[in-house]
């Protein structure tokens, strides 16, 4: 019997080594679902960014390269775009339109692109272009990363703007943790500000610094894929795909180092550990992180009434357990989180419509739009 | 002279192209592992097992084995739709990652001979390049 009870204990230590401890809170499946949705455009097979002109018009990307303008369910290719260099995460990513886009029509894109003319790969690139029905002209390159590479990995990136005139971007650190995440001078693992003409604001945090990207606002980031202001503090929220374990969520400030990889929560895909580091001296922490990952991308607060109790809530989307993630925040903590529209596909996206409603991108489908039941 | 230099350089390429030694199939599996993992094993995993119901595995995968070129095509244009490994119906989508054919054999190569799959033949971009898109439509 004492032998069996031993034999028991050991197998949960070993279950317990397999498995780093699951960050709480733990992640709910409800019982009674309240909502349906319906497809509002298909046959896209990557919709990676979206954005809103109105209820009836908005843009997608397509990540292999092409832009889409929807009205009204009806979808047509944008002409015009930018030479996007397309391999693995990279692509044409996100979109995002000028804050004054309603008297200017420009829009902004991130995408993976080599305007060197090298063979040597790619990086992530912000462009701006004044966009006219289908036809995009006056495609200005705003800031492209260096240097070029093959590697497949995270590229960022999303587009958010404050209300100063500034435009924010991300970018990964394209597979070289070691090199780029930490460093000042090189980019990759960062995220940018810029005024909206593409010129470095003055009061950027490494304006002064000799040899540093001016450009950047914050450092020490894996692979940002979702940026969202909140809509009372204004600040900007980031999450970002950890390694194996470690997703965080971060609210960006000014200079701040995140800390990737000198500090994380994560470990190796191998199962190797990475750092036994969780915090550092000027080393900012998560809001919140996430284990085990749930592979985060797009991310946006729900201002509406429209869904009974899910008013300010945060919604993100996992690519890796293919379902929409509700969070609750209550005084600056997660106190709870549910799974949205469980088992629909790789999530890319979420956005708040102009309609109030909740709008879900998900590969190989569409765009989903979430329906209340009445 | 200038089409004597003309036949001498066709002639010269033509050597090159058939001369030129091929990849080893050795050669392929090692760059055909750099490219899984960087590009696959996230979601196919280290040991090509998958991922519970969500993503297929690739050991000892029916649909691997016996779908070669099939599966080429859903390297080279992406994966939609259900498909049924093992037994058990997946139907997550697989991106198109923007991989040369070249690219493409070296990683059909690695993972048709990894994790004790064994595979006689030898995938070449040269196959990979006549396979069309219409086999993933029957």
């Amino acid at each position: 019997m004492k032998k069996k009870i031993s034999h028991i204990f050991l197998f949960f230590f070993i279950l317990q080594l397999g498995c780093a401890q699951d960050n709480p809170p733990i992640i709910e499946t409800p019982t009674k679902i309240n909502y349906s949705y319906k497809i509002v455009v298909d046959g896209i097979d990557i919709p990676w960014g979206m954005a809103f002109i109105n209820v009836d018009e908005f843009l997608v990307t397509e990540q292999s390269g092409i832009l889409y303008y929807v009205n009204k369910g009806q979808k047509r290719e944008v002409n015009g775009l930018p030479k996007v260099y397309f391999r693995g995460q990279g692509g044409l990513l996100d979109v995002a339109l000028h804050p004054n886009f309603s008297e200017n029509k420009i829009i902004y894109m991130t995408l993976g692109a080599n305007t060197e003319g090298d063979k040597k790969g790619g990086n992530t690139s912000l462009y701006c272009a004044v966009l006219n029905g289908t036809q995009l002209s006056e495609v200005k390159l705003l800031y492209k990363a260096i240097p070029n590479t093959k590697t497949s990995q995270h590229w960022g990136s999303r587009i958010v703007f404050d209300q100063k005139g500034h435009v924010y971007f991300g970018i990964g650190d394209r597979g070289e943790r070691d090199v780029n995440p930490q460093d000042i001078t090189r980019d990759g693992g960062k995220i940018y500000r810029l005024n909206l003409d593409g010129s470095i604001p003055k009061d950027n945090p490494f304006v002064k610094k000799s040899g540093a990207k001016t450009a950047i606002f914050s450092y020490g980031h894996r692979n940002p894929q979702g940026m969202t202001i909140h809509p009372i503090t204004g600040q900007i929220w980031e999450h970002e795909h950890g390694p194996r374990g470690g997703d965080e969520i971060n609210i960006l400030k000014k200079g701040a180092n995140y800390g990737w990889p000198e500090i994380t929560y994560g470990i190796n895909y191998s199962g190797t550990v990475i750092t036994n580091k969780t915090s550092a001296p000027n080393m900012v922490q998560p809001f919140y992180y996430w284990i085990p990952s749930i592979a985060p991308t797009g991310m946006t607060f729900l201002t509406s009434n429209i869904y009974k109790s899910w008013k300010d809530n945060l919604f993100v989307g996992s690519l890796k357990f293919q379902y929409l993630e509700r969070l609750v925040i209550e005084n600056e903590k997660v106190v709870k989180r549910e799974k949205i529209l469980d088992n629909i596909g790789r999530v890319r996206n979420v956005v708040e419509g102009p309609d109030g409603y909740l709008y879900v991108s998900v590969e190989g489908k569409g765009i989903l739009k979430i329906i209340p039941n009445k | 002279m200038k089409l004597l230099l003309m036949f001498y350089f066709l002639g010269m390429s033509f050597f090159g192209y058939f001369l030129a030694p091929q990849k080893s199939k050795a050669e392929s599996i090692k760059n055909g592992s750099e490219i899984y993992h960087d590009f696959c094993y996230r979601c196919h995993g280290i040991n090509g097992v998958g991922q519970d119901d969500l993503i297929p595995p690739l050991k000892s995968s029916d649909y691997l084995m016996n779908n070669i070129d099939l599966s080429i095509a859903g390297l080279k244009y992406g994966l939609k739709g259900k498909i049924t490994v093992n037994g058990i119906v997946y139907d997550s989508y697989m991106a198109y990652q923007g991989l040369d054919n070249d690219e493409i054999a070296d990683v059909m190569n690695y993972i048709l001979n990894q994790w004790e799959n064994i595979n006689e033949g030898f995938i070449t971009a040269q196959q990979v390049e006549k396979i069309p898109k219409s086999i993933l439509e029957k």
